[in-house]
């Protein structure tokens, strides 16, 4: 950015820019009401009188627990194997990048039931390398808390990937040669100097992925089943009860809801002080 | 870069517009369940060709799924199901233009993939293998339900899917030892699955029901629709997919 251009952007001279433009704000507030209707009409409909009895069910228990702390591992295998791969993509010369990152990004344009039997291809009892798995181990990943893990990993991983990826762009990479010159490796560099400041970009990458990650439906049914316990999460259990008791189903979707906003809040508190920081 | 995506997008949008250019026939809208999906597709082939300018639009899933989407207030002249108690809440809410009638029965089968590798013999096998099963919430998950109870098998299903085909589907790609299904869908599956049946004594018949739903643009049609299933013609599709007589 050069000085002019900062300059302009100081809050000082914002007024100089005039009044936001009508026809924004109110296209802005058509959207703001499209996403925020079907919400609020949930909540208003849902049978609040019995959503603690819902909650307290041990089916409830059972999803939302599995929901929440699958997603939660997805989120942290997403971060180890995302960054890396975020940085190969921003930082490394290689030849097809492009490709690489549109292979990358495939995951979050295909419905999440595409993805579904993609995997079961690859590693369910069948799939090319699932029967090995089988063979060799005896282990099988479908109808397993671990095949949840993966699905879920599966579609949250672009997320983070091209947040972390954003962030790396913005940050100017003349510090990893000011690192290189001063002697550190290359890793130390991005150790010491490009996760420090791109952190921001992760945690927020790493929220993303979890939120994606505690909704996901389609990947998850397909591969790894939907049994309670095992692998029936939260959105399983929803699409279930809508089937038979659609009062519960409503029940359930304001817990989900209510637990998701929970976790963003807070999050988003810890995520403003470390950009802050 | 953004433009060519934008530019391929709204071609691939423009192509599928250009393919549901059939407005000016008349819309016979059909939900049935699950297990109804081959035949009634072969049924709505054979009735077009009998109603020129009539275009039935199929929809499958779980007989409590489509029941709850009609509930919910979706656009249906014809609604299947595939036993008594899912039909339930179309009548406690007065959504069927008349009583319900039966119209074919159905019962539950053993199926293990091509090759049957972990050697299922007959229902009992499935207390030592990897089986999946559908939901107690689906027609097919009650039935099935009762048939392990009356089998005495207390082993659990691996998953519980929400409708019949996703059972099916689990164990053509062998991703199950075996599967209960409804006897029709196993003869759909043909040489792709190795079928087990059960005993009669331990085995459930489910009713399959059809009704016209109130509010039906097509009443007539509807009706019509009904009695084509009930015609010698339309009772031969039925029974060549393995449905019994009611």
């Amino acid at each position: 950015m050069n000085s002019r251009a900062a300059h302009a952007l100081r809050p000082g001279r914002r007024r100089a820019l005039g009044r936001p433009p009508a026809i924004l704000v109110a296209v802005a507030a058509v959207g703001l009401v499209f996403l925020v209707i079907p919400l609020v009409s949930i909540l208003a409909r849902a049978p609040w009188h019995t959503l603690l009895a819902q909650a307290g069910g041990p089916l409830v228990r059972q999803a939302l627990w599995l929901s929440v702390w699958t997603s939660t591992v997805s989120a942290v295998i997403c971060v180890v194997v995302g960054v890396p791969l975020a940085w190969v993509l921003a930082r490394a010369d290689l030849p097809g990048r492009s490709v690489l990152r549109a292979a990358i990004t495939l995951p979050l344009v295909l419905p999440p039931v595409v993805g579904g039997i993609a995997l079961l291809m690859a590693f369910g009892r069948n799939g090319i390398f699932g029967r090995y798995l089988d063979s060799w181990f005896g282990y099988t990943l479908p109808y397993t808390a671990a095949a949840v893990v993966m699905a879920q990993t599966f579609v949250a991983l672009p997320f983070l990937v091209l947040s972390v990826e954003g962030t790396l762009r913005a940050t100017d990479s003349r510090f990893d040669q000011v690192a290189a010159t001063l002697g550190s490796s290359r890793l130390t560099a991005f150790r010491r100097v490009t996760l420090p400041m791109i952190w921001p970009g992760v945690v927020s990458g790493a929220v993303l992925s979890w939120a994606r990650a505690l909704g996901e439906f389609g990947a998850t049914a397909t591969f790894a089943g939907s049994y309670p316990g095992t692998t029936r999460t939260m959105p399983l259990q929803i699409y279930l009860a809508f089937q038979s008791t659609p009062q519960a189903a409503l029940s359930l979707s304001v817990i989900l809801i209510i637990v998701s906003l929970i976790v963003l809040v807070s999050l988003r508190d810890r995520w403003i002080s470390g950009v802050s920081a | 870069m953004k433009k060519p995506i934008l530019v391929g997008a709204l071609t691939v949008g423009l192509l599928f517009t250009g393919c549901s250019g059939k407005s000016d026939q008349t819309k016979l809208v059909v939900f049935a369940a699950s297990s109804l999906t081959g035949t009634f597709d072969t049924l709505a082939t054979q009735f077009e060709k009998d109603h020129p300018g009539v275009d039935v639009v199929t929809s499958f899933d779980s007989s409590s799924t489509l029941v709850e989407q009609i509930v919910q207030g979706a656009d249906v002249d014809v609604m299947a199901t595939a036993d008594e108690e899912s039909m339930q809440p179309l009548v406690d809410k007065s959504l069927t233009a008349a009583t319900p009638t039966p119209f074919a029965t159905n019962h539950l089968i053993v199926v293990a993939p091509k090759g049957n590798p972990a050697g299922v013999k007959s229902i009992a096998d499935l207390a030592h293998t990897d089986f999946v099963s559908c939901d107690p919430s689906a027609p097919c998950g009650a039935a099935s339900a009762k048939v392990l109870a009356a089998a005495n098998i207390t082993a659990k299903p691996k998953s519980l899917e929400d409708n019949v085909k996703a059972v099916l589907s689990k164990v053509m790609l062998g991703e199950a030892d075996a599967g209960l299904v409804y006897v029709t869908d196993a003869q759909a599956a043909g040489n792709d699955v190795v079928s087990i049946p059960i005993p009669d004594s331990l085995n459930v018949t489910t009713k399959d029901l059809i009704t016209a739903v109130k509010g039906s643009t097509q009443p007539r049609l509807a009706q019509e629709w009904i009695g084509y299933l009930k015609s010698a013609a339309g009772r031969q599709v039925i029974a060549s997919a393995g449905f019994g007589t009611p």
